[in-house]
């Protein structure tokens, strides 16, 4: 139905529709784990595998689903896949199960996935929806790495556990606690906007 | 003594939009009018204190005998989603006019993640059936101060003058994240 390139549909996913920056969908997430790099990774993978796969089940199966239940079938189909991640994680690397609690589980409520399937799934082909839960899952890998990044830096002067920092530098404790995810967050979206603005106009000159 | 901490840390300490970072899209999407923060605070305080029972007797008395505990998060989600249908059936029958008032938030909470995180939470936490139900009160009124106080705020921060960036979501976090900061002040009450 839609028109769009394949590539185009990959890349809408980066900047276009950006799930953090541009949607503000998914922040429970994005916000809670990203207080070191390698969370950061493990949650954006762990959201991208569910991400992929439910959507191509659900763009294969969108024909047996009567209108009425679709929300709950969709949210059957990610729990299942949210479960498979969710004790991979738990056998093959407890130390990261561990540190992300609860929120490997809370992918099942996280809006990315459920309002791909409602919004581009339920209607487009299983290629085009691959394609697009791929862009999609880049995306939001894409913003949990800065994300984490500047805070891992910022907050303990490492960059995956190794130091990159001088010894001169005192971590911003801050950058660890809540209050830092927030505050990063906020000026990134701000960054963001301004970038999407700056572009818009030089576009229409 | 033990629950009352437990209650006053549920609410000021362990802030589920504070310091879980649960619940952050109606956080930031109903703070906007004091009034409709309270309506979404107290949906949400009331679901919560039924998902906490609810889960409890599913986890204690269905999936742990019957060895069950893999299906924990499928489960859950559809309990919680069901849950939501009937407490709003029900509200509309028993009380219109709490309905009137409740009526558009209670559906949205079906996706909060404050729902389902205090589910698992519970039961990560192995908590006793009168703990769950202390936790799961004091959790919601945790939401309700968090997003009744950022309501406050934004309120004021309409005549303010932000630039124009950061209009929107980007202040609203900025201001969260202060105030999550003021929170961590809490924290030396309960060790």
């Amino acid at each position: 139905m839609s028109t769009k390139s394949l590539s185009a549909e990959y890349l809408k996913g980066l900047w276009d529709e950006n799930p953090v920056f541009r949607q503000l969908l998914g922040m429970c997430p994005v916000l809670a784990v990203t207080n070191a790099v390698i969370n950061g990774i493990a949650m954006g993978l762990a959201a991208s595998f569910v991400l992929i796969l439910s959507s191509v089940v659900v763009a294969s199966i969108k024909k047996l689903i009567p209108t009425q239940v679709r929300i709950a079938s969709y949210i059957v189909v990610i729990a299942t896949f949210v479960t498979v991640a969710d004790r991979f994680m738990a056998a093959y690397f407890p130390p990261i199960s561990k540190a992300l609690g609860p929120y490997i589980p809370l992918i099942v409520v996280n809006c990315i996935i459920l309002g791909r399937q409602e919004a581009f799934s339920s209607r487009n082909s299983v290629g085009r929806s691959f394609i697009d839960a791929l862009g999609m899952s880049t995306g939001f890998v894409l913003a949990l790495l800065v994300l984490s990044s500047i805070r891992e830096i910022l907050g303990a002067g490492t960059f995956l556990g190794m130091q990159v920092m001088g010894s001169w530098f005192k971590p911003w404790i801050i950058m660890i606690l809540p209050a830092g995810a927030f505050i990063t967050l906020g000026i990134l979206l701000g960054i963001a906007l301004l970038v999407e603005q700056k572009t818009r106009e030089r576009r229409a000159s | 003594m033990n629950l009352l901490m437990m209650f006053v840390a549920a609410i000021f300490v362990q802030n589920y939009v504070l310091y879980y970072f649960l619940g952050i899209c109606p956080f930031l999407g109903v703070s906007k009018k004091i009034d409709s923060a309270v309506s979404m605070g107290m949906a949400v305080t009331f679901v919560m204190t039924i998902t906490a029972v609810v889960s409890w007797m599913i986890n204690h008395w269905i999936l742990i005998p019957y060895k069950l505990d893999y299906l924990q998060i499928v489960a859950f989600i559809l309990v919680i989603a069901s849950l939501v249908q009937l407490v709003e059936m029900f509200i509309r029958k028993i009380s219109p006019p709490l309905y009137q008032a409740l009526g558009i938030y209670l559906p949205l909470i079906t996706t909060n993640c404050a729902i389902m995180g205090l589910a698992l939470l519970a039961s990560l936490k192995n908590f006793s059936f009168l703990e769950t139900v202390i936790y799961g009160t004091g959790s919601g009124l945790g939401f309700t101060l968090a997003i009744v106080l950022m309501a406050g705020i934004r309120e004021q921060l309409d005549l303010a003058d932000v630039p124009e960036p950061l209009k929107g979501a980007g202040i609203a976090l900025i201001v969260a994240g202060i105030m999550a900061l003021a929170f961590t002040g809490f924290s030396g009450m309960i060790n």
